[in-house]
């Protein structure tokens, strides 16, 4: 290994450490399943312990875009859009089943897993999920954002 | 006024054109000639001892490979109306069928069957003539189809649509 990828090395790493504590998350909450990520957001559970505790409410200002709840053909756009107006880099949490497959709506208005949407990188399941799984979540989205590639 | 009197009233004034009117437990139920709906209604609300001035609910019911009604017309479309001064109810129902699927609106009588129709026109595709801005009201506009018709495959997706401006 040269001296050159030696720093790039540490840089990715001391970046990679930075952003995983420093998560500005949009919730894009549509359902039941925002009750829970309430729960986990406040004070019992609390997930400021993992700097992700200031939910920004513009796409622009956020890191993580967290789908909670079930999103319809209607809504689908809107999901899109929000999508596209984050800014780099940027990572999204599908919380609960509903974002994760459809759950159990099989019908004609649900979308079957917003992956068919926009790229997903983490899968919270659960109808809902406990505020454990979210946090179990969160924390496989830090190893992720730690250890990935870093752009910058 | 309960419901027997309710439809002596109706049976009275409209005398053939109400196609068949039951009581049952205390849900009384008008089926209504389609070309005298709208007469119906304005009589319903209208007349002083009637005064039927809440429309309840307005919906549809889709009777295609329903048991024993396979030939009959397809569509129903239900009225609940409710007279608050008299505390009396009526449902009054009109059979719609499925090659001419259009019934007069109840807009002009009562604004609240405004979504009422609109929602009917969307989950079943029946059109309300008078209607002033039938739209969906549920699905969104390229949605194709009536999706509570019993014909709508229950596993159909419809295309996602992108970002609008």
């Amino acid at each position: 290994m040269g001296l050159g990828s030696f720093f790039t090395g540490k840089l990715d790493e001391a970046i990679g450490w930075s952003r995983k504590y420093s998560i500005f998350q949009y919730p894009f909450v549509t359902a039941c399943c925002g009750m829970e990520y309430m729960a986990t957001a406040c004070s019992h559970y609390d997930i400021d312990r993992f700097g992700a505790g200031l939910p920004r409410f513009s796409p622009r200002q956020a890191d993580v875009l967290f789908v909670v709840g079930t999103i319809s053909h209607k809504m689908a756009p809107v999901l899109k859009r929000v999508y596209d107006q984050m800014c780099e880099p940027k990572w999204v949490v599908a919380f609960g089943v509903c974002t994760c497959t459809g759950g159990f709506y099989d019908n004609y208005a649900t979308v079957m897993g917003i992956d068919t949407l926009i790229p997903v990188d983490v899968y919270i399941p659960g109808c809902p999920p406990r505020p454990e799984s979210v946090i179990d979540g969160l924390m496989k989205l830090q190893e992720k954002i730690a250890t990935g590639v870093q752009r910058y | 006024m309960d419901g027997q009197d309710i439809l002596a009233r109706l049976t009275a004034r409209f005398g053939a054109r109400i196609v068949e009117a039951h009581d049952h437990r205390g849900d009384s139920t008008a089926v209504v000639d389609r070309a005298a709906l709208l007469e119906l209604l304005w009589f319903c609300r209208d007349e002083p001892d009637l005064r039927f001035n809440v429309l309840m609910d307005l919906t549809a019911v889709d009777y295609a490979k329903f048991p024993g009604k396979e030939d009959g017309p397809r569509f129903e479309v239900v009225y609940h109306l409710y007279s608050l001064p008299g505390n009396h109810r009526i449902r009054v129902k009109v059979r719609v069928e499925e090659d001419d699927p259009v019934v007069a609106s109840a807009t002009p009588l009562w604004s609240s069957a405004n979504w009422f129709e609109r929602e009917v026109w969307d989950m079943f595709g029946i059109r309300f003539d008078g209607h002033p801005d039938l739209r969906r009201l549920l699905m969104y506009e390229e949605f194709q189809g009536h999706p509570l018709r019993k014909d709508y495959p229950i596993n159909r997706r419809q295309p996602l649509i992108g970002p609008k401006n």
